[in-house]
């Protein structure tokens, strides 16, 4: 009981902290992809302390929010103090978080960038190949993005490392 | 398992049966949402079973791959199958407590397997754990796991422990500093791969800390030969930078050489962390000005007129990430620097002109570059430019280029807003527009672009539009549509007639102060009260629904209800009508009965009614039956201002129409700061009540005694925004009552203080104080005597019913209709005190009522209390018996007793009274008589 309080003040310190030296001024704060059902098929967060039932909040938030809502309607909807560009692929939303001052245009073509990059690793990618493959999924989003800056956006240099791994396998 | 294998295996099947839907099938590239009905729906029973065919397949193929089962367990993906056993069972789960129960079970085999060391399983636990996290459910005892897996000598072991520590960590700091340890001998690693890793977790997670111990390594690894890790360490550096804003020098030299660089990955990398040390140290900025506009100019020009690269390319555009980053730093670079915007000029004109627009990517470049022309110290030349792009981005038919447009706009009106006006139409016309997001942007923009000119037409566009608007928007179209007209209003008139057209169309949504304002400028607008009185009437008849509108009529027709019936100030404009005093009180009598009227509003009715009573002396039979109906109310509120209200109009006749003259202007100066200062904490403004206790409050009442309703009460308050507080206590009430600006009783100290100067306000109405009726307090308004020292102890009267009954009998002219007689002392011993006061009905002079009160002066409790008297012949006396026969000790209580005397010889013989009290102190009877003749004249 004592370790949570701790923990929480911890948390709190560093959340602090953060906001401080303004660590939360950062592009991409968080990358989500979800179903049509709503359920969560992959989550990265970036420098964001969320708990677990916040972040819980935070995707059913943001999922009824944006699931809600017609094609027709722009791909852009603010949220809390944040934006959140999303983009549909079959029965899949990639949803990303970004700061108010970001390029959404250009985080639309990041997800297209990053669906394709798996659409050729996958070949053909799918939900399934997503679910059953999460840690590729993530290997290859931490090859573009870290601590929410695009790092690489070369198919074949975020593809590279874990081909390498294939092959040592 | 040789996912390779399995790779194969699946490529061959791909094309005979695969039931998925790819992601990509549909894919269009221009339309960024791929056209649902285009979309093969995917059902989850076909998935499932294309799942459970795939994994039969991978079964099938590790048995017949029996030489590679040693290398199964050293492979951390060669446990899919479990893993995916997992997932299958969870998602066949068909409820949330089912699917609970699969992950605790899988949980809990997930720690016996870790406590039992079993390293073959823990890259498959992770990977589980992964999903589990994914799924929301708590992991934190796989972090330790991670950690050893970093540990480990072999690649695949630390990147699923690096993937697994960056996604699991959450309680860091405990975590961090073991893992501190790790990274610093990963970073130093011989393999780039691992030195990668390493990398890129520390960007993600590092603290203070880290950064501080780790920040030479990194600053070494910036220098490397290897792309792959240059970029990575670049980003890292922003982590540690932004974390340890001092190290920002030691990283300028290298970020500087960064952009000499042809990778593009090291290139946005270098580029990024330029823009945050600019972010974190003047110095960096400077310096890099000075050694990088130069080559950025140069990267953008080789990006721009590159041929075709095949890996970069984006519809037709050369890395357009790339672009967009170099042209943010640009921005940055060139922000409040003419040099610098002098230089970069050129080039911002040829990706503004030279980039193709039917694309995504090319927009967003154009977007960034727009955005950094507006940013910079641009030549006019290059901003008409740029505001060109966007009002071609405004007519655009996507939806996504639209909003980027508007949301430029907002940044541009600052630099250019002319030509940001010029586009208002198309502005305007967005702000209809059916897509929500679009819709807040261009109406925050179009607040942005009201100015004195424009705000009647745009404020007219507005409202109209407010009629037909979509529900959940009317709120914030509403609170901008009220500040504009509050900002710009020039003309009361005009201000008034807006306000009044919001509140009927959308009275619902607009904030309490909002209404509050008007009532204060309503209320400072002599000449308009009339015609505002007669608008609102008028708007309510076509509107009672909307809450706001609804409570500024009826206060409007408390206060200025004459003006209505009597059409005072008719205005040029008005259209003549006819109201009659029945149709005004049919209004309060409409909204009071309502089935949706809340309690604030019929508070606010009963006040307006009990103010029309006296306005309209014709009306007060009618108004006096729909205040006594009330008077059973259920709501504690409603009853004691029916009850209260009821005693005024029946006994209180003589004191009505003082009480309820009309509200005294309101001062808008101390509104609008207290409106501007209502943000502060209300402790301080109780504070500056204390201490300026004849302040605001007491200022407005203006010795003035009139009733107001607790919603007004809030109007004067300086808690502007709470919701009035439905008083309950007596004591509240007689606050309300005196119209004190306090809502809640928990500043006992400042109620008192102000009621009693508002008390001595009240008594000061009819006739000078008169020094020896002051009323006694009660324990509940304790403080009176503390500021009224001339305080005889006289009268006491606790209750506010009987402190009005004393007041009526007490603060009358001599020459009035029905005189009011002052409290007395009939009787003072060491051990007992009596006080009468007086009422008497007005068409009955000889009938007195005397309210008697007896006060316990001794340190021992009375019991057996008896009261007699004795009258001469000309005096009939009827006495009521007492409401108690004990009376506790030092003042603490009291017993009181009505007796009613008839003066026969009213006018000729005055009153005069024996008395004799018998009561017992611990069982000793004791007896006390005197004789009564100080009465005032005239019973």
């Amino acid at each position: 009981m004592l370790g949570g309080q701790l923990i929480s003040v911890l948390r709190r310190e560093i959340v602090e902290e953060g906001d401080e030296k303004g660590v939360n001024s950062m592009g991409i704060r968080f990358v989500l992809l979800v179903n049509k059902q709503g359920q969560t098929r992959l989550a990265q967060y970036y420098a964001e302390h969320l708990t677990l039932d916040e972040r819980r909040a935070l995707e059913g938030e943001i999922v009824r929010k944006c699931l809600a809502r017609t094609e027709q309607q722009c791909s852009f909807v603010e949220h809390r103090n944040y934006k959140i560009v999303y983009r549909r692929y079959a029965s899949l939303f990639f949803l990303v978080g970004v700061d108010n001052d970001e390029n959404e245009l250009a985080i639309l073509e990041f997800i297209h960038l990053f669906v394709e990059t798996m659409d050729r690793h996958f070949g053909n990618v799918c939900e399934l190949d997503i679910m059953f493959h999460l840690e590729k999924a993530h290997f290859m989003l931490e090859e573009m993005v870290m601590n929410g800056c695009i790092v690489e956006t070369s198919k074949s240099n975020i593809l590279a490392p874990i081909q390498l791994m294939e092959k040592a396998s | 398992m040789a996912d390779g294998v399995v790779r194969s295996k699946k490529t061959q099947n791909k094309t005979v049966a695969r039931p998925r839907t790819a992601l990509l099938t549909p894919f269009l590239s221009s339309n960024p949402c791929p056209d649902l009905d285009l979309c093969p729906r995917f059902s989850l029973s076909e998935s499932r079973r294309s799942s459970s065919s795939r994994v039969a397949g991978v079964e099938d193929e590790g048995r017949t791959l029996e030489d590679f089962s040693a290398a199964l367990a050293m492979n951390p993906f060669s446990s899919g199958t479990r893993l995916r056993d997992m997932i299958k069972a969870i998602r066949a789960c068909k409820t949330a407590a089912e699917e609970r129960a699969v992950v605790r079970k899988e949980c809990a085999a997930i720690r016996s397997s870790i406590s039992e060391n079993d390293q073959d399983y823990s890259h498959r636990n992770i990977a589980k754990l992964m999903f589990i996290h994914m799924l929301g459910y708590p992991t934190h005892f796989g972090q330790m796991e991670c950690l050893k897996l970093i540990a480990s000598a072999g690649f695949p072991e630390k990147r699923i422990g690096y993937l697994g520590l960056m996604l699991l960590l959450d309680e860091r700091q405990e975590v961090l500093m073991l893992v501190t340890n790790s990274l610093k001998q990963d970073l130093g690693h011989t393999n780039q791969y691992i030195v990668g890793l390493a990398l890129c977790a520390l960007g993600n997670i590092c603290s203070a800390e880290m950064a501080r111990d780790l920040a030479p390594e990194v600053e070494r690894l910036l220098l490397t030969r290897d792309p792959n890790i240059k970029k990575k360490a670049a980003l890292c550096s922003i982590r540690i930078i932004r974390k340890v804003p001092d190290l920002a020098e030691n990283f300028s030299s290298p970020a500087t050489s960064l952009l000499k660089e042809k990778h593009h990955g090291v290139l946005i990398a270098g580029v990024q962390l330029c823009t945050d040390l600019c972010k974190v140290s003047e110095d960096a900025s400077n310096h890099l000005r000075k050694n990088c506009t130069e080559g950025l100019v140069r990267i953008l020009k080789d990006i721009c007129n590159s041929p075709y690269a095949p890996e970069y390319d984006i519809a037709g555009i050369t890395d357009p990430f790339l672009h967009i980053r170099v042209l943010r730093l640009l921005r940055m670079l060139g922000h409040g620097d003419a040099d610098t915007s002098e230089y970069i000029n050129d080039i911002l004109a040829q990706v503004a002109s030279k980039t193709e627009s039917n694309k995504n990517a090319g927009n967003a470049i154009l977007y960034e570059c727009v955005e950094t022309i507006m940013g910079i110290e641009a030549t006019s030349g290059l901003r008409v430019l740029a505001i060109n792009i966007l009002g071609r981005f405004l007519s655009n038919r996507d939806n996504n280029i639209r909003y980027v447009a508007l949301n430029m706009l907002m940044k541009a009106i600052s630099v250019d807003s002319q030509a940001v006006q010029r586009h208002r139409t198309t502005i305007l016309e967005c702000v209809k527009d059916s897509d929500a997001s679009i819709r807040k942007r261009a109406l925050e923009l179009v607040f942005l672009l009201v100015n004195d000119t424009n705000a009647k037409p745009l404020t007219k566009e507005l409202i109209d539009y407010l009629e037909v608007s979509d529900q959940d928007f009317k709120g914030d179209l509403t609170s901008k549509i009220c500040s504009i007209i509050e900002k710009f209003s020039q003309e009361k008139k005009w201000y008034i007639d807006q306000m009044v057209k919001v509140l009927s169309l959308a009275g619902n949504y607009v904030k309490d102060n909002v209404w509050h304002a008007l009532i204060v400028a309503i209320s400072n607008a002599p000449d308009l009260q009339g015609y505002s009185v007669r608008s609102l009437y008028k708007a309510f008849q076509l509107s009672s629904e909307q809450v706001s509108l609804v409570q500024v009529t009826i206060w409007c027709i408390g206060e200025y209800g004459e003006m209505l019936v009597n059409n005072v100030g008719v205005l040029q404009v008005e259209e003549p009508m006819t109201v009659t005093e029945s149709d005004a009180v049919d209004v309060l009598e409409s909204c009071l009965t309502h089935h949706s009227t809340d309690i604030t509003t019929q508070s606010m009715c009963l006040i307006a009614l009990l103010k029309l009573s006296s306005r309209f002396p014709p009306s007060s039979g009618r108004v006096k039956e729909i205040i006594t109906t009330h008077i059973g109310s259920v709501v504690l509120e409603l009853q004691q201002r029916a009850i209260e209200f009821n005693s005024i109009i029946q006994r209180h006749q003589n004191i009505k129409s003082s009480l309820v003259e009309r509200m005294p202007v309101l001062d808008e100066s101390t509104f609008i700061s207290k409106r501007a200062g209502s943000s502060q904490a209300n402790i301080s403004t109780e504070k500056s009540n204390q201490q300026l206790p004849s302040g605001a409050s007491l200022k407005l009442s203006n010795g003035v005694a009139k009733p107001a309703a607790s919603p007004l009460v809030d109007l004067l308050d300086l808690s502007l925004d709470d919701t009035p507080v439905p008083t309950s206590t007596s004591n509240d009430f007689l606050h309300d009552l005196l119209d004190v600006g306090l809502t809640n009783s928990s500043s006992s100290g400042v109620a008192s203080a102000s009621g009693t100067d508002i008390l001595m306000d009240l008594l000061s109405i009819g006739t000078p104080v008169q020094s020896n009726t002051t009323p006694e307090n009660g324990s509940s308004i304790k403080g009176f005597n503390d500021i009224l020292p001339i305080a005889k102890p006289n009268t006491a009267t606790v209750q506010v019913v009987d402190l009005l009954d004393g007041l009526a009998s007490n603060g009358s002219h001599p020459g009035a209709q029905s005189p009011v007689h002052p409290s007395i002392t009939a009787y003072q011993s060491s051990t007992l005190k009596i006080t009468f006061s007086f009422t008497k009905q007005p068409d009955k002079p000889q009938v007195t009522q005397i309210h008697a009160t007896f006060m316990n002066l001794s340190s021992e409790a009375y019991t057996d209390f008896i009261f007699q008297a004795a009258v001469p012949k000309f005096i009939q006396l009827h006495l009521d018996p007492a409401n108690s026969n004990h009376l506790p000790a030092s003042g603490n209580g009291r017993i009181t007793q009505t007796f009613t005397i008839t003066n026969t010889q009213h006018g000729q013989k005055p009153l005069a009274m024996r008395i004799r009290i018998a009561y017992k102190v611990s069982n000793q009877e004791r007896l006390e008589q005197g004789q009564i003749n100080n009465f005032p004249p005239g019973l």
